[in-house]
């Protein structure tokens, strides 16, 4: 038997749910690896939901809202969009990006949902079962980018973008989308590599040498880092074995 | 509400065959059976038809023998149905909120008829899934708004002027909004009405006089909907006329926007002389100025195509009535008409079309692939039961456009919030169960603005739009949705008042109080839960969707997390 992906879908009450429904109703088949969890607007899918999904093994998230404009919230699909794009670049990491999907599917699109659902269906089907089954490694990975993506810098950024983009701050400026976007990409790359050093230094303490092999970059970039992490009381140094200091993980941070 | 946290969860779950909806493809029995090995499931069973009497008391019977304490019921779609099975719980004590759906209908057997064995797995894993949110259910308190009882009703047609005299004849003061100066939309154009060829105007002046003696109606005309806010019960309104704004707080409204007609540029040698459209028809034969002796009529022009690919359903009657007006002018006129299917449903007008064939009016078979091509003088058009080509002379050629939306539709849609279907139409909530209705609730439509509809059916339509505002109006109160966001007390500590949240609510209904608390106005949240997400401390809750209950879906789906 050929292999069958599990797929998991987050669809809006208003729009998409209703376009699956109007698929029903119209008889129109897809591929029945699809398991619904029918939320109010696509905006209320937390990126924690995703990273839930990923850690437990299901092989592709597709989240499904109100095309722009047509938001029955007003504005929940572009808050949506915004949070796909944070997981996007941070599951890019880990070449897991292409497991997760977002678009748009109003109530009248019953054939374009069963469309998508199928086309995305057979695009996991061809990715194979997620790597995450079996790479232990990956799995610490994720966790350090679920960490990443659930600290406050990184929350706060995705919850602000459009009024930092769309809006003056009390200078009267407006941030343009590309310095945003730079901003917004060393947070995340910052975020995920601290992270990945908390989450390692948990396991056991390490000299910065030991860690700039493990996440292969740069000693003087795990320096930086460290001076951050332990600048926030997350980690501190401890012994030191010749002329190396090993740092080590404080439950404070 | 009294509900303790540790309860004893009892659920009952009922698996619906829904005739052989889904009994035909799945076994709702061993669905059923599948139940009872689910944790916390107290009583599972199948039904018939679960939303049927004998389904409901079967429910009820169960709440009480099972001492249940949440509902699951395995069936259609909860955007149909939820409201009967919340209703039903609650005759039996327990709180709506505390049911909870499951589709096994509209987004599985329907859609994998041909793989019953993957769409009876799919069944489980949905009944897990659901059976897992239900156990970690909560009661709501209801959440009450008032009513305005006053009604706005868009759009000074014949549908929209229906609805507004018998909204206004059952006490509800009502507005009626018009775009153009006068009521009446595209019946002003029409010299009569078929299938009686009663004289349009005669018709439009009766209404007119109608909404002119209707007391509580307020009527405006050339005015326009600048801004619409707001929610069932308590809609604010902005009306622009003649440079204007006018301010109404209304409690429902009714869509009657009609629809446009659409104008064959360069089809079929259309000039609006020598070929005209059957709404310019109307107009020659009002002014009693066609002395044309040879007269073909073309179907379904830029319709039930490629690009319209939907039939207008009311141009077949219209030709009709024209071709039968000309014959009764000048019996000595020959009337022919060019048609791709003669559309002409119930009794009286499958008549109206026997009519017009006694009375000498020819009709041509054509098709899409052999469009007739038309010369200065004659028209050359494939025969399609005679298999060839044949010429007919004409001096009036005359071609029946389908009915368009209107190009400001998505404006308005946008406004109100509400879908449009795929040729830009207004969508109802359900084609056969709620025509009349939006999904969302306190707004309405009816006539064209929805699909291609003659005067009759508009009027009908008309009527069942009032009829469906007033169950709204005639209240004082409703009952609202309770699944908004809250900040819990044991979450207040986590909050560090990053105001995220202020930001991006898009009703204003997260302030900070006095206390320099963040504080989530109930009335004013609609429950999208975009501020839950995106919380920076993951402090803001979910009523009904909350953050335990949807980790709780997506767990029983993927089973264990892996080690």
């Amino acid at each position: 038997m050929s292999y069958e992906p599990t797929i998991l879908g987050f669809l809006c009450n208003w729009c998409s749910y209703a376009g699956a429904d109007l698929a029903g109703v119209s008889r129109l088949q897809y591929p029945p690896n699809i398991r619904v969890i029918r939320v109010m607007c696509s905006g209320r899918v937390d990126p924690k939901f995703v990273f839930e999904a990923l850690k437990i093994g299901i092989d592709g998230i597709i989240v499904m809202g109100c095309h722009p404009g047509d938001c029955h919230y007003l504005e929940g699909n572009y808050e949506a969009e915004k949070k796909f794009n944070m997981l996007k670049k941070f599951l890019t990491f880990i070449n897991l990006d292409n497991r997760i999907r977002l678009e748009w599917v109003s109530a009248s699109e019953g054939m374009r949902f069963a469309e998508i659902v199928s086309e995305f269906t057979n695009s996991i089907k061809e990715l194979g079962p997620s790597p995450l089954k079996e790479d232990k490694d990956l799995l610490d990975k994720l966790e350090a980018i679920e960490m990443a993506a659930d600290s406050y810098r990184i929350r706060a950024l995705v919850g602000r973008e459009r009024t930092i983009i769309e809006s003056e701050n009390v200078y009267g400026e407006k941030v343009p989308q590309d310095k945003f976007d730079n901003i917004f990409n060393t947070a995340i790359y910052d975020e995920y590599m601290r992270c990945r050093i908390l989450l390692s230094l948990k396991k056991n303490s390490k000299s910065v040498k030991v860690l700039a092999s493990e996440l292969e970059i740069d000693p003087s970039e795990v320096l930086e880092h460290i001076l951050i992490l332990k600048g926030s009381n997350s980690i501190t140094m401890g012994e030191i074995e010749g002329i190396t200091p090993i740092y080590e993980y404080t439950m404070e941070g | 509400m009294t509900e303790k946290q540790d309860e004893d969860i009892r659920i009952g779950i009922f698996v619906c065959h829904c005739g052989t909806n889904i009994g035909g493809f799945v076994d709702c029995e061993q669905l059923a059976e599948y139940a009872t090995t689910l944790p916390n499931v107290a009583h599972s069973e199948h039904n018939l038809y679960t939303c049927s009497e004998t389904g409901l008391a079967a429910i009820r019977n169960a709440v009480k023998e099972h001492n249940l304490n949440r509902v699951v019921v395995a069936s259609c779609t909860p955007r149909t149905h939820e409201p009967l099975f919340r209703d039903c719980v609650q005759e039996v004590g327990l709180n709506p909120y505390l049911f909870n759906f499951v589709n096994i209908r509209d987004q599985c057997t329907w859609v994998h008829m041909k793989e019953t064995d993957a769409a009876f797995e799919k069944a489980k894993d949905l009944i897990k899934m659901g059976s897992a949110k239900a156990a970690k259910l909560e009661a709501l308190e209801r959440i009450v708004v008032d009513i305005n009882p006053i009604a706005l009703i868009i759009g000074g047609g014949i549908s929209g002027m229906n609805t507004a005299i018998s909204l206004s004849k059952q006490g509800f003061k009502t507005h009626l909004v018009e775009k153009e100066d006068k009521l009446g939309g595209r019946l002003k154009s029409l010299y009569k009405l078929f299938p009686n060829d009663q004289e349009a105007s005669a018709f439009l002046e009766d209404m007119t006089k109608k909404v002119e003696a209707s007391k509580n109606l307020t009527v405006y005309t050339s005015s326009k909907i600048k801004s619409i806010e707001g929610f069932i019960g308590n809609y604010n309104v902005e009306i622009e006329q003649n440079g204007d704004i006018i301010s109404l707080n209304v409690g429902a409204i009714i869509v009657a926007v009609g629809a446009s007609v659409f104008e064959p540029t360069n089809l079929f040698g259309y000039d609006g002389e020598k070929s005209i459209t059957q709404l310019e028809l109307e107009n020659k034969l009002k002014n009693n100025e066609v002395d044309a002796n040879n007269i073909v009529m073309i179907q379904c022009v830029g319709a039930r195509n490629e690009e319209r690919v939907y039939c207008s359903s009311i141009c077949c009657m219209t030709a009709l009535k024209n071709a039968l007006i000309i014959k009764e002018f000048n019996p000595d006129a020959h009337v022919t008409i060019l048609f791709r299917d003669i559309y002409t449903p119930g009794i009286q007008y499958e008549q109206y079309f026997k009519k017009a064939r006694k009375a000498g009016v020819l009709f041509i078979k054509y098709t899409l692939e052999k469009l007739p091509l038309v010369d200065k003088n004659e028209i050359k058009v494939f025969n399609e039961y005679l298999g060839e080509e044949i010429l007919i002379p004409y001096d009036l050629l005359v071609l029946s456009t389908p009915l368009i939306a209107n190009n400001d539709n998505s404006d308005l849609a946008q406004m109100l919030k509400v879908p449009l279907e795929e040729n830009n139409f207004f969508l109802e909530a359900h084609v056969k169960l709620r025509p009349i209705d939006f999904a969302t609730d306190g707004i309405y439509i009816c006539g064209s603005a929805k699909w291609p509809v003659d005067i009759t059916e508009s009027t009908t339509q008309g009527l069942a739009a009032a009829s469906r505002a007033s169950r709204i109006l005639s209240h004082e109160t409703i009952e609202v949705e309770s699944s908004t966001a809250y900040l819990p007390e044991w979450n207040k500590s986590l909050c560090k008042g990053c105001e995220v949240c202020i930001t991006i609510c898009p009703y204003n209904a997260i302030i900070k109080n006095e206390d320099d608390e963040i504080e989530i106005i109930q009335a004013l949240c609609k429950g999208c839960g975009t501020c839950g997400s995106t919380c920076t401390k993951h402090a803001i809750e979910i009523k009904h969707f909350n953050n335990e209950q949807i980790m709780a879906e997506i767990i029983a789906f993927g089973g264990k997390i892996i080690e």
